[in-house]
C-alpha cells in the first residue's frame, strides 16, 4: 500500500511539475517580455526605491542593471526603433547606485547611438553621464564618454572640446584626453578624429555591446576613408589615361596600387563603371552613409 | 477519506485560531483605517495609489510569513508533542494527514486575506468617501495573493517534511525571495548560452514564479488583468502547489518516524 502511494505520489510529482512548466510558458506569453519592467513607468524614482530597499539598493541597483542590459539587447536584436524604458531604467539604476560606472559608461552609448543601434537619444545620454560626473567627479572616463557623444552624436564640437579639456585635468587622467581636446579645437569633424574616438571605446571598454556598435563604427569609418583614398586614385588614373580602369589590376599595372584592395571584413572594393568605389556588402557597414568626408570642415 | 481530511483541516486550523495568528487581522485593520485619513496629508494626488499598494502588499507579506511560520511547525510539531502517533494509529493515511494539513493552513491563509481585504475597502471607502467599479480589480490581485499562498504553503510544507523548523523556514523564505525575481532569473537565462543558459532556465522553471502572481503595480493603477491570464496563472498555481505537495507526500511516506 504504501509502495503503491509512494509510486503514485512520484508520478504525480513529475507530471503535475512538466504540467506547471507548460502552463507558465503560456502566462509568460500571455504577460509579454517587459512585463516586469513596465514596473518602472509607475515608479515615482529611483531614490524612492532607495528608501523601499531597506539598505540593500547595491544589489537592487545590479539587478536594475542587469534588466536595462536585457532590455536594450532584447530590443537590439529585434531592431526595435523605441527604446522607451531604457533612460527611466538607467536613472534608477544610477539613483539607487551613484557608483556604478559601467551603468553611466555604456548606458550613454546604449542611448546616444540611433535606432536600431541604440535610443536615438544623445540629450539623455549627455544627462546620465553629466549626473555621472556629479557623483565621481574623479573618473576621466566619464568625461571622455561626455565628449565622445558631444563630438559624436551631438555634433557640438565645442561641448566636446570642453569634456575633454575638463577630464584631463582629473589626476591621472590618460594623456590622450589632452590630444583629444586639442583635435576638437584644431580639425572638428573629420572621419580621422571619429575613427580614433571609436578605436579608443573598442579597446577599453568591457561591455561586448558597445564593443560590437564600435566594431561596426569602425569598419564604416575605415570604408570612408579607403573608399575616398581609391576614388582619388581613380581620378589620377583617369586624368593619366583619358579613361577609367575597367578593374584594379588596370591601377595595379599604372604602379598605382599594390594589390586589390579589401575592406576590414576582408572583402575586395567594388571598382563600378564609371569609377565609382563602394563596398561589396553595405549592410555590413551601417553607418557608411552618414559618415562626414574627411576634411570637410 | 473527506471526512478524515476535512477533520485534519480543520482542527489545523481551529489551532491556528488558538494560536491568535488572527490577531494581527485587528492591528492590520486598525492600523490602515486609522491611518486611511493621513494619507491624503501626506501624499498628493496618491491617497488612492498609497493605500493600494501598501494594503496589498501587507496582505502578502503578512500571508507569507503566517504561511511560513505555522507551515515549518505543522509536522514538526506534531512529532514533538507525540501526537502524530495518536493520530498515525487511527485509520489516517500519511498522504492524508500531509493534505489535511495543508487545506488547514490554506483555510487559514484564506480566511486572513478575505477579512483583511474587508479592512482595504473600509479604508477605501473612508480615503475616498466612495468605491467604484475600478476597484473591484483589487480582488483579482487579492485572488493572485491567495494563488501565492498556495505556493508558498506547499513549500513549507514539503520543507518542514524532512527539515527542521528553523531551516524550513530559511528554504520557504529563500525561495520567496527567489520566486519575486523569477522574471529576471527568466531574462538571464534567455541572453545567457551553454551550460549556464540551460542551468539558468531550468532553475527559472524549477522556483516558483511569484513575479506572474503579483497583481499589485496593475491594479493600483486601473490596468486591466485579462481572463486568460487569470485562468493560466490558477493553472499554474494549482499545478506547481499540487506537484511540491505530491514531493512533501513522497518524502513523508518515506520517512521513518521510530
Amino acid at each position: 500500500m504504501k509502495r503503491s502511494v509512494t509510486t503514485i505520489a512520484a508520478l504525480l510529482l513529475v507530471a503535475l511539475f512538466a504540467g506547471s512548466v507548460v502552463t507558465l510558458r503560456k502566462v509568460e506569453s500571455l504577460r509579454g517580455r517587459e512585463a516586469t519592467l513596465e514596473e518602472v513607468l509607475y515608479l515615482p524614482s529611483g531614490k524612492v526605491l532607495k528608501r523601499l530597499s531597506l539598505g540593500y539598493s547595491g544589489l537592487l541597483a545590479n539587478i536594475y542593471w542587469t534588466r536595462a542590459v536585457q532590455y536594450f539587447g532584447a530590443k537590439r536584436r529585434e531592431r526595435a526603433t523605441r527604446y522607451d524604458l531604457l533612460a527611466p531604467l538607467l536613472d534608477i539604476t544610477t539613483d539607487l547606485d551613484p557608483k556604478l560606472i559601467v551603468a553611466y559608461e555604456s548606458g550613454a552609448i546604449f542611448l546616444s547611438q540611433k535606432p536600431p543601434e541604440g535610443a536615438g537619444q544623445p540629450e539623455k545620454a549627455v544627462e546620465l553621464v553629466e549626473k555621472g560626473i556629479r557623483e565621481n567627479p574623479n573618473r576621466w572616463r566619464l568625461y571622455f564618454t561626455l565628449g565622445f557623444i558631444h563630438y559624436l552624436d551631438r555634433k557640438d564640437f565645442k561641448a566636446a572640446q570642453e569634456a575633454f579639456e575638463r577630464g584631463s585635468q582629473v589626476p591621472g587622467a590618460h594623456p590622450a584626453m589632452k590630444v583629444m581636446a586639442a583635435r576638437m579645437a584644431e580639425q572638428g569633424n573629420t572621419a580621422a578624429v571619429a575613427l580614433e574616438l571609436w578605436t579608443a571605446i573598442y579597446q577599453t571598454t568591457k561591455d561586448p555591446m558597445v564593443r560590437d556598435t564600435a566594431v561596426k563604427h569602425i569598419v564604416s569609418l575605415q570604408a570612408t576613408t579607403d573608399i575616398e583614398e581609391l576614388s582619388r586614385i581613380v581620378e589620377t588614373y583617369r586624368q593619366r589615361t583619358g579613361a577609367f580602369p575597367s578593374s584594379w589590376g588596370d591601377l595595379i599595372r599604372a604602379g598605382l596600387i599594390r594589390a586589390v584592395p579589401h575592406d576590414l571584413t576582408g572583402t575586395p572594393y567594388r571598382l563600378m563603371p564609371g569609377g565609382a568605389v563602394w563596398v561589396e556588402d553595405p549592410g555590413k557597414f551601417p553607418f557608411l552613409a552618414e559618415h562626414p568626408q574627411r576634411n570637410s570642415n | 477519506m473527506t471526512s478524515r481530511l476535512s477533520a485534519i483541516s480543520l482542527n489545523t486550523f481551529r489551532e491556528a485560531v488558538r494560536d491568535r495568528v488572527l490577531y494581527n487581522l485587528i492591528l492590520f485593520v486598525l492600523l490602515l483605517v486609522a491611518s486611511a485619513p493621513l494619507f491624503g496629508a501626506i501624499s498628493i494626488d496618491i491617497e488612492r495609489l498609497l493605500l493600494i499598494n501598501l494594503s496589498l502588499s501587507s496582505i502578502s507579506l503578512f500571508g507569507v510569513i503566517i504561511a511560513i511560520f505555522i507551515g515549518i511547525g505543522l509536522v514538526s510539531k506534531e512529532i514533538e508533542k507525540k501526537t502524530l502517533y495518536t493520530i498515525l494509529s487511527r485509520p489516517v493515511r500519511r498522504w492524508e494527514f500531509i493534505l489535511g494539513k495543508y487545506f488547514g493552513l490554506m483555510l487559514t491563509l484564506v480566511v486572513n486575506a478575505l477579512l483583511m481585504t474587508v479592512g482595504v475597502y473600509a479604508a477605501l471607502l473612508i480615503t475616498a468617501h466612495k468605491l467604484t467599479a475600478a476597484d473591484a480589480r483589487l480582488l483579482v490581485a487579492v485572488y493572485f495573493i491567495i494563488l501565492q499562498f498556495l505556493m508558498v504553503t506547499a513549500l513549507t510544507l514539503l520543507f518542514s517534511s524532512f527539515s527542521t523548523p528553523i531551516f524550513a523556514a530559511i528554504f520557504a523564505f529563500a525561495l520567496f525571495a527567489i520566486g519575486t525575481f523569477a522574471d529576471d532569473l527568466r531574462n538571464f537565462a534567455a541572453m545567457a548560452h551553454g551550460p549556464a543558459g540551460w542551468l539558468a532556465t531550468a532553475a527559472a522553471y524549477a522556483v516558483p514564479n511569484f513575479a506572474s502572481l503579483n497583481a499589485i503595480f496593475q491594479v493600483a493603477h486601473d490596468q486591466p488583468i485579462p481572463g486568460s491570464l487569470i485562468a493560466y496563472n490558477t493553472l499554474y498555481a494549482l499545478l506547481y502547489s499540487a506537484a511540491v505537495t505530491a514531493g512533501a507526500v513522497l518524502i513523508f511516506e518515506r520517512r521513518n518516524l521510530k
